[in-house]
């Protein structure tokens, strides 16, 4: 059972898509998987004969445990059906990411105490030379996600420069963009930055909040997507997408918000990696992640944003595509909701909360007048950002909204 | 430049030596009348005369300490070692004496001596006689341990280790003493301490010395008819270490193997993948490969010799496996 995510720590068989006696190459579709985020579809890391299918659909294991046994037609593999992802397995050609062996499954005519070989703690290791590790570090890399073609699964080298050339999937139009340089740059926490993280996450929790609310006049922004939207009918541009456009703006006018506190440094990411928090029905929440939005046209955010927020809703986003935000957008104006306090998903530094599009009567040069407005509240980590940091950005934010001509040039 | 054989580099060396400086002399076993158990010493007695070329007794302990004894008192001694199997006679004086004796006399008495004479296996001469023991010396703080694999480097490094203040071994090869090459006439020196890349290359490291140079070499050619590209360092001083030019290297390539003909325990691959780890880690793609000499007594039987020493076969199948080719 691979580990699809930070936080999976058992998964679920939907369905085998090879059958027992099956040949199987290195990459084929093997099994679908339900995961606690999304169901995916594991590719095999070896070929041969699948021989033994040991978790059937609809069973639950926990990360790690042997799914099936692929092998020479004629190898015996006895030994690994009974041990059943144990000691064995390690020379096998067996679908396993990471050593962890738990509470073997049972397979219908094993004994019944299959001896539990060599168990490795839960959520083992990842096995990675340390130089990929170093490079992974650096290209901002999960090691998770990659699969390792050394011995035992290693991931070396090589693993790591096919991973970061097939760079991060993107599915909307428009070109590919590798960015260039590192992902972010550390800086050690200061004494005083010490401090307040240590009383703040003592009276607040782990992660500080505080909060800072604006009002914006969203009528300049209404007029952009009204007309975008009647020179192209097909784009159907939404308040949401000109709102992560204005986000990244924003965000590398003040990269200090771009942040994430990392126990003794805060991390300054390099790249701005925006996350839309997007509701699933029959409950549940997912944040899929619109990567380098400050490079993207408004077009390409708004053809990637629809396309991932249709497949999370479908529940089919790639652990990738959920995962590597560094800020996040929650809006909840299509619900009528005035204004509301979003919680951080960390490690980001902060969170915007939108409420809904709202025609008011204002004063404008002294006439009352019909005016738009969004009141927006932005969530920040203390230990990361304080309240006047926050303030600025809120105050570019509103700005850039309402002179959105700021996110074309 | 003239073609010379290694032996023919060392002679020149004592030889250049010897009439650059008159307090250089040459003493041990059939190194006169004889003109050296492996003729390096040839012609040195007819030039310089019995004072300056001693033919001594079977007794490597004796006459090491009177070499110690030399140098103490203003000499610069070499002393050679029919072979380097026999220097276990002497060890007490080498180790015990010259290498410590700077240090016991608060910096005043040094012991420039040189300790000279192949080492390593010949061609079946069995157990007590085929020893590569370059790590024994190694391990003694107070000695510097010198391996050439080239006639360049054997002229070069000996001229270098002559003019040493610290005691130098000096290790040759008697399977390397009819190895031509080019060396530079004259005046021609190598530091101690540097290491020479013998063959630049990217995609994994090969670290050998003396005659394993050339296995390491041979491995390198046939690797690149695979497409693997491997660089050949020669650390050529075994101590002090060019770690730097190591490190360099597995920077550059993430993978590598050391060679060496010796025991592998507490070899000097041992103590060479040590140096990587530590000061490397985060660059390694593979665990660092060491190709030995097998770890029994050097068997008499022919094939079995041959079993027991490193060749280009088991550094390639090393090489395959730190480069994950297989």
């Amino acid at each position: 059972m691979p580990k699809g995510s930070d936080t999976m720590t058992e998964g679920k068989v939907l369905k085998w898509l090879k059958k027992e006696g099956e040949q199987v190459t290195s990459g084929d579709v093997l099994v679908e998987i339900e995961t606690d985020k999304v169901d995916m579809e594991v590719e095999s890391m070896a070929s041969g004969v699948l021989r033994k299918v040991l978790v059937q659909p609809g069973e639950t294991v926990p990360v790690g445990q042997t799914l099936a046994v692929i092998a020479k037609p004629d190898e015996d593999i006895s030994s690994l059906v009974s041990a059943n992802g144990g000691a064995a397995a390690q020379k096998a050609p067996v679908e396993r990411k990471e050593p962890a062996p738990v509470e073997p499954a049972q397979p219908a005519a094993a004994a019944p105490a299959p001896q539990p070989a060599t168990p490795a703690p839960a959520g083992g290791r990842i096995f990675a030379s340390p130089l990929a590790r170093r490079m992974a570090q650096e290209a901002g890399l999960d090691l998770a996600v990659i699969q390792g073609s050394g011995p035992g699964g290693r991931i070396i080298r090589r693993d790591v420069e096919s991973a970061t050339a097939a760079g991060v999937p993107m599915r909307a139009p428009g070109p590919q963009l590798v960015p260039q340089g590192p992902e972010y740059r550390d800086e050690p926490l200061s004494q005083m930055r010490k401090t307040i993280a240590q009383r703040l996450s003592q009276s607040l929790g782990p992660v500080p909040h505080f909060y800072l609310t604006i009002d914006v006049d969203i009528k300049k922004a209404r007029e952009l997507r009204e007309s975008a939207n009647k020179l192209n009918p097909e784009l159907k541009l939404t308040y949401n997408d000109i709102i992560v456009k204005a986000c990244a703006v924003a965000l590398t006018q003040h990269p200090d918000v771009n942040a994430s506190f990392m126990g003794n440094a805060i991390r300054y990411h390099n790249r701005i990696n925006v996350g839309i928090a997007v509701a699933i029905e029959g409950g549940g929440l997912i944040t899929p992640v619109i990567r380098d939005c400050n490079r993207k046209t408004l077009q390409q955010i708004s053809a990637e944003s629809k396309d991932l927020i249709a497949r999370a809703r479908a529940r089919k986003l790639k652990p990738e595509e959920y995962s590597g935000g560094t800020f996040s957008v929650s809006n909840l104006g299509m619900m009528g909701i005035v204004e509301f306090s979003a919680v951080i998903n960390p490690p980001e530094g902060a969170i915007l909360a939108v409420g809904s599009v709202q025609e008011l009567p204002v004063v404008e040069n002294g006439q009352i007048a019909i005016g738009y407005r969004c009141r927006m509240t932005l969530s920040c980590d203390h230990r990361v950002v304080d309240g006047a940091t926050g303030a600025r950005f809120l105050q570019s934010l509103q700005q850039i909204l309402e002179n959105p001509i700021l996110m074309a040039l | 430049m003239a073609v010379i054989a290694f032996r023919e580099a060392l002679n020149q060396a004592m030889r250049e030596e010897m009439q650059r400086d008159e307090r250089v002399f040459l003493m041990g076993e059939e190194v006169g009348a004889y003109n050296g158990a492996y003729k390096v010493s040839k012609g040195l007695l007819d030039e310089f005369g019995p004072k300056r070329v001693l033919d001594t007794p079977i007794a490597e302990l004796g006459f090491t300490g009177l070499g110690v004894g030399a140098a103490m008192a203003g000499l610069r001694p070499i002393v050679e070692m029919m072979t380097f199997n026999f220097s276990l006679l002497a060890l007490d004086q080498i180790v015990n004496s010259a290498a410590k004796m700077l240090y016991m006399s608060g910096g005043q008495i040094g012991v420039p001596m040189v300790v000279r004479g192949p080492g390593g296996a010949g061609h079946q001469l069995a157990a007590q006689h085929s020893q590569a023991l370059e790590a024994w010396f190694c391990h003694v703080p107070g000695l510097k341990v010198v391996t050439p694999a080239t006639p360049a480097d054997a002229k070069g490094l000996l001229k270098s280790s002559i003019r040493d203040n610290n005691t130098v071994i000096f290790i040759e090869s008697e399977v390397l003493y009819g190895l031509k090459g080019e060396v530079p006439e004259g005046e021609y020196t190598i530091p101690l301490g540097i290491a020479d890349v013998k063959r630049p290359g990217n995609d994994v490291t090969l670290i050998a010395h003396a005659k394993m140079v050339h296995v390491a070499l041979q491995a390198a050619e046939e690797l690149e008819k695979e497409g693997i590209d491997a660089e050949v360092i020669d650390p050529r001083t075994l101590r002090p270490l060019d770690t730097e030019t190591i490190l360099q290297s597995i920077r550059k390539t993430n993978r590598a193997v050391v060679i060496e003909e010796g025991w592998p325990f507490c070899g000097i691959g041992a103590q060479i993948v040590d140096t990587i780890q530590y000061n490397a880690f985060d660059y390694l793609d593979a665990p660092i490969l060491r190709v030995t000499g097998a770890d029994v007594p050097m068997p008499y039987a022919k094939p079995l010799e041959h079993l027991c020493l490193p060749d280009k076969g088991r550094v390639i199948d090393a090489v395959h496996r730190v480069t994950y080719k297989n």
